[in-house]
């Protein structure tokens, strides 16, 4: 599969199986297309060539057994939401048009925010909110849908370690109830303990394995170019783990985690 | 002498009492999704572009709300259009696109032979001269634009807070952004005749703006927004009467004011908030 913006391919010669109810980690430098393949997947972006199945149907087809959580920076934070309201958004698709949320809906927010740890701040508007809070609360909007699959573009990048723990300790959770979950990810040592499969990728697929092979010098340095480094058994990424994907037109990248640390 | 109750006693006050009530709620209620997605200027855009309608349909003899609400559509739709298809930014496009319908709209005005006062009040408003039939056809659009936003409620939220996730999700955001666009332009049409095409953008904006200053929900900012909305609506109409000016830019007038009233508060309010925490340490 081929997938890319305009005339310019991001991803080329995708070829991934991702069985049900796996972990996994997309790894890769950054451009290397981890969140267009995600993208590809969530049905927003048609491929270019080669065909895409996702939970047995073209993408988009199962949207509602799909949860998408963006890159965090994709939205207003100033925009007039609750927590609860972003929460049960995810509740959205599987009411259909015309039906409001009902006491059932609300029980699977409520669940939801108790599982994120994010309970006591439902009123809260959600810009008041730290990094790692906001981003509690979108998996806790994908929770709340309770999806067969999961795709997560950065879920634990830029927030704070406690957070980063919690959220895939939840992640883990999901997978053990045999849901999927797809996750890009900048942090290589997040990707090789947390994470029972990782997919490397710079444009074309480089590896597809268990967690450990993340730890391979080899493979890094064939997925990451140049921008790697060995100096004994240690390796190093040269690669800026708080930094994101290049934006896209009309994102706004925000870097508040650094500065709310407290 | 009473200034509130006898102008109500004739017909053609009441008529544009009703029609600035019911106007200013509308313009406010998709006022409030227009400021959220950032779409001021292409309202104001979509407004200017009406012109050519209203023109073309007073040449052919048809509604105005028709002329003016196909004008509008379509240049929204073709904004759109333009600004996905080709490396033109979005802003550039609204531009090109608004400038062009509105000079077409000039350019056939002054070819118009004879009286043209009529087109003239689709410029700056004349609420008071609102007819019967204009009236009804107010209501029924209104009734459509407000009917639309209830029961697209949800989706409308998902997708103007996050068109990706919505998308993903299976919603048809290309979909509603099209007909969003259409009730902004029904919208338009509806306050045409209230405060005219120039200054429509302010019905729109800024009633939802002051909202948005006063609160963090989007239903309390929508209630907000029709309250003042209305209430300037009807503000504005006595005063333009009582001083014997223009309705529509009264009416804008008012808006604005209670805009900078709530700005004053709103920045008090913070700093009298913020002060505590503002101790060093």
């Amino acid at each position: 599969m081929t997938a890319g913006y305009g005339d310019r391919p991001a991803i080329e010669d995708i070829d991934l199986a991702v069985e049900s109810g796996s972990l996994l980690a997309v790894v890769g430098p950054n451009g290397a297309g981890k969140s267009t393949l995600l993208k590809v997947m969530a049905g927003l972006i048609e491929p270019w060539t080669g065909r895409v199945e996702i939970l047995g149907g073209a993408p988009g087809r199962e949207a509602h057994r799909v949860a998408y959580v963006p890159q965090a920076e994709t939205v207003d934070w100033a925009f007039p939401v609750s927590v609860a309201d972003v929460v049960m958004m995810g509740r959205y698709p599987l009411l259909g048009p015309l039906r409001r949320p009902g006491a059932a809906d609300r029980r699977h927010v409520d669940e939801a925010l108790v599982k994120v740890g994010m309970a006591d701040h439902r009123q809260t508007q959600i810009g008041r909110l730290s990094g790692g809070q906001r981003r509690r609360v979108f998996i806790a909007r994908a929770l709340a849908a309770d999806p067969a699959l999961y795709l997560l573009d950065e879920p634990v990048t830029g927030i704070d370690a406690t957070t980063q723990d919690d959220l895939m300790d939840i992640l883990e959770g999901e997978s053990r109830r045999g849901r999927t979950v797809v996750a890009t990810t900048h942090d290589l040592a997040a990707a090789a303990q947390r994470f029972e499969r990782v997919a490397a990728i710079n444009h074309r697929v480089i590896a597809v394995g268990p967690a450990s092979l993340i730890l391979d010098p080899d493979l890094l340095s064939r997925t990451y170019g140049g921008h790697l480094l060995v100096l004994g058994n240690q390796t190093v990424v040269l690669d800026d783990a708080h930094h994101h994907d290049q934006a896209g037109e009309g994102e706004t990248h925000y870097h508040e985690d650094a500065q709310r640390t407290r | 002498m009473n200034p509130i109750l006898d102008p109500l006693a004739y017909q053609f006050f009441l008529r544009a009492l009703l029609a600035s009530v019911v106007a200013g709620t509308v313009c406010a209620v998709v006022g409030s999704y227009v400021v959220l997605k950032g779409l001021a200027f292409i309202g104001d855009a979509v407004a200017h572009a009406a012109f050519p309608g209203v023109v073309v349909a007073y040449l052919v003899g048809a509604p105005y709300a028709i002329g003016g609400g196909i004008a509008a559509f379509l240049t929204a739709i073709s904004i759109g259009w333009i600004s996905r298809r080709s490396h033109i930014r979005v802003d550039t496009a609204i531009g090109v696109v608004f400038a062009g319908a509105f000079a077409l709209g000039v350019f056939l005005y002054s070819g118009i032979k004879g009286f043209v006062g009529d087109l003239f009040g689709f410029l700056v408003g004349d609420i008071l001269a609102i007819s019967a039939g204009d009236l009804i056809a107010l209501l029924i659009l209104s009734a459509i634009v407000l009917g639309t936003v209830a029961i697209l409620w949800k989706e409308l939220l998902y997708s103007t807070f996050d068109p990706l996730g919505a998308a993903a999700s299976g919603l048809p955001v290309a979909a509603l952004e099209y007909l969003f666009l259409g009730l902004v332009a029904i919208t338009i049409v509806i306050s045409l005749q209230a405060v005219g095409i120039i200054l429509v953008v302010a019905m729109l904006v800024t009633p939802a703006a002051t909202a948005q200053l006063m609160t963090v929900r989007l239903t309390r900012m929508i209630v907000l927004a029709a309250v003042i909305g209305a209430t300037t609506s009807v503000a504005g109409l006595y005063l333009s009467y009582w001083l014997d000016v223009a309705s529509g830019a009264t009416i804008v007038l008012v808006q604005t004011a209670t805009f900078i009233a709530a700005l004053a508060v709103a920045r008090t309010a913070g700093i009298l908030r913020r002060q505590p925490t503002t101790t060093p340490g």
